[in-house]
């Protein structure tokens, strides 16, 4: 079923990303015996990697530190015989079958592909931001929030993942500034309530960033009343952005994807391309959990599995 | 040799002074992401042994050098030549990247 033409390597799924949808994707395929690859990036394991505890994952009942539980996923992976290269996609040629992905200066061929890039941190795009990351600016307080200590940052959105960041971060920077642009917060309560109750999270609404100031690193920001046009400035030492995220979807040309960059669904995980199957966070607007993301990745597995025997 | 533990107070001797390039891990225990890069980072060691010095500084114990090269990011990755940082990679990263950043330094 499988051979080696040339030095191009044949599978019969290739599955792009490595977080809860790929691994559970590969965990299904390889264990329906298909030859799978798995594109898993420079930066494997997706935005688990950048958290603490995860209390929602079912089964482990008093939680389970987010790289734990990617790391036991790709384990199990390749405990079924997944084949993982750690490099980033480049390109891919969806217009004639067997398919090719071109990664780190190789071509492999496959009969089917997974897409399950997930989705990145939105950054905020302002000036003096991109040149910061790592020097004041996160996406991630459980990795950065220490360096704080004794600092005063600003948090910048209104979701969960703006509430959860405030409160690592309270526990280290001695003022929180949340920034929303919005009228109210969009978190649950709970999270809200935990902010609120808070004495070092202070929340500014009808907000937004105009710019990151200082010269290495971050030593302030340029705030913007978007009622009333008013600017001020603010002198801190960190930002810290959770105003959510981008699906990863801008590399796959012929693919479609809608206006917000998530690729279009087919009935049972189908693209527009016959063979090309998606799972994650890449075409999922609206669950975006670790379990939604495992469960799309095992369904987008038992779809190509039905696929390639159909093709048989 | 497996890889070493800097601190504080050997950073200049083992570091800035080395003959051989340095990878040096900047990490703490509570940083989980920096748990992935540890193995990477020992397997490293073993696979460049007598081509570069490769070593561990956890920034919770030692406050002065980690803060003279600036982290705010930790799993921090600086590769130092010369008594200099030459090469900074801030985040988790896959073993294939930390060899090319390393390979890009040995020529």
């Amino acid at each position: 079923m499988i051979g080696i033409i040339g030095n191009i390597m044949n599978y019969d799924v290739i599955i792009i990303g490595s977080g809860p949808a790929g691994l559970t994707a590969a965990i299904y395929a390889t264990r329906a015996n298909l030859k799978t690859l798995l594109i898993a990036g420079g930066k494997w394991g997706g935005q688990l990697m950048l958290t603490t505890v995860v209390d929602n994952y079912p089964g482990f009942p008093e939680g389970i530190q987010g790289p734990d539980l990617m790391m036991a996923m790709r384990k199990q992976a390749e405990r079924f015989g997944t084949e993982f290269v750690d490099e980033d996609f480049e390109h891919g040629d969806f217009g004639t079958k067997p398919f090719k992905i071109n990664v780190g200066g190789k071509t492999y061929q496959s009969k089917s592909v997974i897409i399950a890039t997930g989705a990145d941190t939105k950054w905020l795009d302002v000036s003096g931001e991109k040149e910061k990351i790592g020097r004041g600016v996160s996406s991630c307080a459980p990795c950065d929030a220490f360096f704080f200590k004794n600092k005063k940052v600003i948090v910048v959105g209104g979701g969960d993942s703006a509430m959860e960041e405030a409160l690592v971060l309270a526990n280290f920077a001695t003022e929180i500034t949340l920034v929303h642009r919005s009228e109210s917060l969009r978190a649950s309560q709970i999270m809200q309530d935990k902010v609120k109750n808070n004495p070092k999270i202070k929340i500014v609404l009808n907000t937004e960033v105009a710019s990151i100031l200082g010269e290495s690193n971050v030593t302030g920001v340029e705030l913007k009343n978007n009622k009333t046009n008013e600017t001020s400035k603010m002198d801190i030492d960190g930002v810290f952005v959770a105003i959510g995220h981008i699906p990863n979807s801008m590399k796959f040309k012929g693919i479609e994807a809608d206006e917000k960059g998530y690729i279009k669904v087919d009935n049972h995980y189908r693209t527009n391309i016959d063979g090309v199957f998606v799972s994650g966070d890449v075409h999922d607007s609206h669950y975006k959990q670790a379990v939604t993301a495992a469960g799309f990745g095992c369904a987008a597995a038992l779809e190509v599995d039905h696929y390639l025997r159909g093709l048989d | 040799m497996s890889d070493l533990v800097f601190t504080d107070s050997d950073f200049e001797e083992q570091v800035l002074k080395s003959e051989m390039p340095v990878v040096v891990d900047f990490w703490a225990p509570w940083c989980a992401p920096c748990r992935i890069v540890t193995p990477i980072i020992e397997e490293l060691a073993t696979e460049y042994e007598g081509k570069i010095k490769v070593g561990k500084m956890n920034v919770d114990d030692n406050p002065n050098f980690p803060s003279q090269y600036g982290i705010m990011s930790i799993p921090s990755i600086l590769i130092f030549k010369n008594g200099a940082p030459v090469k900074t990679m801030i985040g988790a990263q896959s073993k294939d990247n930390y060899r090319k950043g390393i390979d890009e330094l040995l020529g």
